[in-house]
């Protein structure tokens, strides 16, 4: 009888060792999958034209030039100029930081209203303001490039600011809602006792608490905005492109030979603030993709 | 008279975004709407026409593949990022040391703009110098990945790209909802002698189904939406082979300088979008002011 | 002398439902009101309304004399402790307490005096540069109090402060409550379902059920002279008897004939009962039932009944008895010798009897 046992714990350990490396293997094989794009754009924008030519997509480089880099930076084609991607990403830099606060304000002081100062309407204006989250953009892009021009901010970066914060008030507003909703509604009477009025309450004692739930906003704010391409595309002209339309220029550019190492050195450059963010503040990011679909 | 006024002051402060939404979202939908009716070519027309813009539409022939390619795209990206990110998801569950790491590694792509991720993968997918050659240069003569520049297999590509992007998001949203299962009802299941695999399909996986249908209704609208990713990859081509609405309707709009087509295009996936949306949004409010 | 507080014809609607209905309340200074009543009642409501933080449908609210229809809480003049108690999270202690001082523009030297003194007869000093969320349970509420204590107020207004208290700290909270309103000399206004704590701290109660006013009257009043079954009910601990019974006339006073199981009706002989109706409903408390060798008065009945159940509960045993349909509670000494089944002589003390009317419920003695 013990012996039985003994070899049939045995063979169970056995097999759940075993798993136990299956899954770690798929796990790391997975990891692979998701890793080798990356691992094949960093590899090929240190290699030279030659060496990618003749060599293969994995291998590492034989010589590391960062001379891809530097084009890519300061002299890839974009269009007719010539300037390398610098501009190009000032441009998105000074697009996305004022969108980015502006749409997290706005959307902190329409959540504090929604959640906090109930009165009738709010939650129908909240439905609204959240059904205006899942629109395709394309239904607005014609009228909004001609009311741009009618304003005289066609293809300018205060006109792609404009843009982005009107359609980032949504899921900016929804964010902040939803975090303002569970907090107390006697923490407010209390304070209006004390004497506080609405922005007093707002300023003193809402924004304090609201740390986390401001980090996670600008954070998704910030990702959206920067990657963003339609928008982009649509309302910029040659100076005030972001940096995303002139990425794909550069790739797309027909004009002489394909400097493979140069369009993957351009394509990290234009991915790096956003992955830069992730890294170092991924789970606040982590949160803010599931804060809307999984709590609601 | 002062206290009055001071009452108002939570309307005044939302006024102007419930403004800027409803002139900028409803506002505008209503313009493209009215447009779509309209002969517009160059410039916008307002005296109603009629649907023959719809008609014309769904008369082209770059429209039928732009839509075939919708749902055939959409279908994939949707199942397969589902499929991968729960299986991800389970693989993760299994209190792996290294979870964070590998979490990590996994989502990262959602952090990447679209024009990157494209632009990442058509390097990848290069017939002449990415796998296909790689492949080929480690001895196999005879293996042609060249989906990129075929017309049949090219709208396959984006499936591929797409997935990659949006399946660590997916694995994100399952991992949250299979942790949120209490655990008592899984001891118990032990208890009763239920083997793993059993106790994932037939207790975990149902009591998930708001997590799945979330996680429907954001890639359905990825899937919508996708433009970027198609311009980068294969800017549509080739030829129109990788046409999807969104192309269709920039192209339209920006290109061809025929607003009528652009409109009734844009109002299509609007309307395709609303399909979707709407039930879910409609029964999420309201299960939400039930439980209230 | 102006009352403190007076209510009149107050009514509150959200909506088309009606929370609050002519509800009139009048108290002086220095008494302690508590809003007693089951959940949805509409005490928070009414103590709301009194706060101004809700506005009322019809009635008015003075306070020291002032019509408070249009002003805003902060003009009011009171101070509010609540059931979370509201701390502000991310300030210390001190600055939740000066907080409010802050909004009025007092300045930094008085903030720091009025704080010091506060925190003295509370005993927080140690606390101040704490946040909310490292204090226990009892200490929040202390810094709450605090913040009420340093506005000075005309009134002061507690919403079911101790409800997130555990059994022990409820009770010690409780007396620093009473005695901070003894040496105070202070006017509280205090919500709570609780009616142990309405009996123990209150000068005057006001008794709520769906939103109309049952009764108001000193502990002892609402205790002895229930004013309807709901109050006679609701008040005390364990709850009143209550029993229907016929009604008899006769030379020495009113006989009740109580319907009970064993088949022979309960006669209890009340000599002071005058002009009842032929069928009433009895309320009597369990203190009043004894067992026959201790009761004594005037207007005492003893007679046998059947025991169901003993309970014995420490300093006193409750012994059921099935009377009418229901459990009757007789309280007993914890020395008796009272056994399930057996029968025993019990002395009813008719002279705290209550009547009720059977079909409205009010009171008829």
């Amino acid at each position: 009888m013990m012996q039985g046992d003994l070899a049939s714990t045995a063979s169970t350990q056995i097999t759940r060792l075993a798993l136990r490396w299956l899954l770690y293997l798929l796990l790391v094989l997975f990891a692979l999958y998701y890793l080798a794009p990356l691992f094949v754009m960093v590899t090929t924008s240190l290699k030279s034209l030659e060496e990618i030519k003749t060599g293969s997509l994995v291998s590492l480089p034989r010589e590391v030039t960062f001379d891809a880099w530097g084009t890519a930076w300061s002299a890839a084609c974009s269009g007719i100029k010539c300037e390398g991607l610098k501009p190009y990403f000032w441009n998105s830099i000074v697009m996305a930081v004022p969108a980015v606060l502006i749409s997290t304000f706005l959307g902190a002081i329409n959540g504090y209203v929604i959640a906090q100062w109930r009165f009738r309407g709010a939650n129908l204006i909240f439905s609204l303001m959240l059904f205006g989250c899942f629109i395709p953009f394309q239904v607005v892009l014609l009228p909004m490039a001609r009311l741009l021009g009618l304003m005289g901010l066609a293809g300018s970066i205060p006109g792609l600011i404009f843009v982005h914060v009107v359609y980032g008030l949504g899921f900016t507003t929804l964010f902040f809602r939803n975090y303002y909703v569970s907090i107390s509604p006697e923490l407010m009477r209390a304070a209006k006792i004390d004497g506080a009025g609405f922005f007093r309450i707002f300023w003193s004692v809402f924004l304090p608490l609201s740390v986390p739930i401001i980090v996670v906003t600008i954070i998704w704010q910030f990702t959206q905005i920067w990657n963003d391409f339609l928008f982009g595309v649509s309302f910029s002209q040659a100076g005030t492109q972001p940096i995303t339309v002139a990425l794909n220029n550069i790739v797309n550019s027909t004009t002489g030979v394909k400097e493979y190492n140069v369009d993957m050195a351009a394509a990290i450059i234009a991915a790096l603030p956003t992955l830069i963010v992730y890294v170092v503040a991924g789970k606040y990011f982590i949160r803010g993709l599931t804060a809307g679909s999984v709590k609601g | 008279m002062l206290e009055r006024l001071e009452r108002q002051i939570p309307k005044f402060v939302l006024a102007p975004s419930f403004a800027a939404i409803l002139v900028f979202v409803y506002g505008f939908i209503v313009w493209t709407g009215w447009v779509s009716l309209t002969k517009s070519k160059l410039m916008p027309r307002y005296e109603i026409e009629g649907i023959t813009q719809y008609q014309r539409l769904f008369a082209s022939p770059r429209w039928d593949t732009a839509l075939e390619n919708l749902f055939v795209f959409g279908g994939l990206f949707i199942v397969l990022s589902m499929l991968l990110g729960l299986l991800l998801a389970i693989l993760l569950d299994q209190k792996i040391r290294t979870e964070g790491v590998l979490r990590t590694i996994y989502l990262y792509p959602m952090a990447l703009s679209l024009i990157v991720t494209g632009t990442a993968w058509r390097w990848f997918l290069n017939p002449g110098l990415g796998i296909e050659a790689t492949v080929r240069k480690w001895g196999f003569e005879d293996f042609t990945f060249d989906w990129l520049v075929n017309p049949d297999m090219a709208i396959y590509t984006i499936v591929i790209a797409a997935v990659w992007q949006a399946s660590g998001f997916v694995m994100a949203l399952f991992l949250a909802g299979l942790r949120s299962v209490e655990d008592e009802i899984i001891r118990a299941a032990q208890v009763d002698g239920i083997p793993l695999w059993r106790i994932y399909v037939s207790i975990i996986i149902p009591s998930m189904a708001p997590v799945f249908l979330s996680a429907f209704i954001v890639l359905a609208h990825l899937a919508i939406k996708s433009f970027d990713l198609v311009i980068a990859l294969t800017g549509g081509g080739p030829g129109y082979a990788t046409d999807l609405p969104a192309t269709y309707m920039y192209s339209m709009a920006f290109s061809r300088g025929n607003i009528g087509q652009a409109a009734s295009s844009a109002m299509v996936m609007m309307a395709v979008i609303f399909a979707i949306v709407v039930p879910y949004l409609y029964s999420e409010l309201r299960s939400r002011n039930d439980a209230r | 002398m102006t009352p403190i507080l007076q209510i009149q014809a107050l009514n509150k609607n959200f909506g088309t439902l009606q929370i609050l209905k002519n509800v009139n309340v009048e108290i002086e200074s220095g008494d302690f009101l508590v809003l007693v009543g089951p959940s949805g009642c509409g005490k928070s409501t009414l103590l709301n309304c009194i706060a101004g933080l809700e506005p009322v449908t019809s009635g008015q609210i003075a306070i020291d004399g002032r019509n408070m229809n249009e002003i805003s809480p902060k003009d009011r003049d009171i101070a509010m402790v609540f059931q979370s108690y509201a701390l502000y999270p991310t300030m210390s202690v001190a600055k939740n307490i000066t907080f409010g001082m802050k909004v009025r523009g007092i300045d930094k030297q008085t903030q720091q005096e009025k704080l010091a003194e506060v925190s003295r007869q509370l005993q927080i000093e140690p606390l101040l540069n704490r946040r909310p969320a490292q204090l226990s349970g009892g200490q929040r509420q202390r810094v709450a109090m605090g913040r009420a204590l340093v506005r000075d107020p005309k009134l002061f207004l507690f919403d079911e402060p101790l409800s997130n208290l555990d059994a022990k700290l409820r009770v010690e909270m409780r007396n620093e409550i009473k005695k901070l309103h003894h040496n105070l000399n202070a006017t509280m206004v205090y919500v709570t379902h609780d009616q142990i704590e309405a009996m123990t701290l209150a000068t005057k109660i006001v008794v709520l059920k769906d939103g109309l006013v049952q009764q108001i009257g000193t502990p002892a009043e609402i205790y002895l002279r229930p004013a309807n079954l709901f109050v006679a009910d609701f008040m005390g601990s364990p709850a009143m008897n209550l029993v229907t019974a016929q009604t008899r006339k006769n030379g020495r006073g009113t006989e009740l004939v109580i319907e009970r199981p064993s088949g022979e009706p309960l006669r209890l002989l009340d000599k002071k009962a005058r002009n009842l109706p032929d069928r009433v409903v009895l309320g009597i408390r369990p203190e009043d039932i004894t067992e026959a060798a201790f009761g004594s008065g005037k207007n005492v009945h003893i007679t046998a009944c059947d025991v169901d159940v003993v309970e014995p509960a420490g300093a006193d045993t409750f012994v059921l008895l099935s009377l009418s349909g229901k459990e009757v509670t007789a309280r007993l000494k914890a020395e008796t010798r009272a056994a399930a089944g057996e029968s025993m002589d019990f002395a009813f003390n008719m002279e705290k009897a209550s009547y009720f009317d059977v079909e409205s419920g009010e009171r008829i003695n």
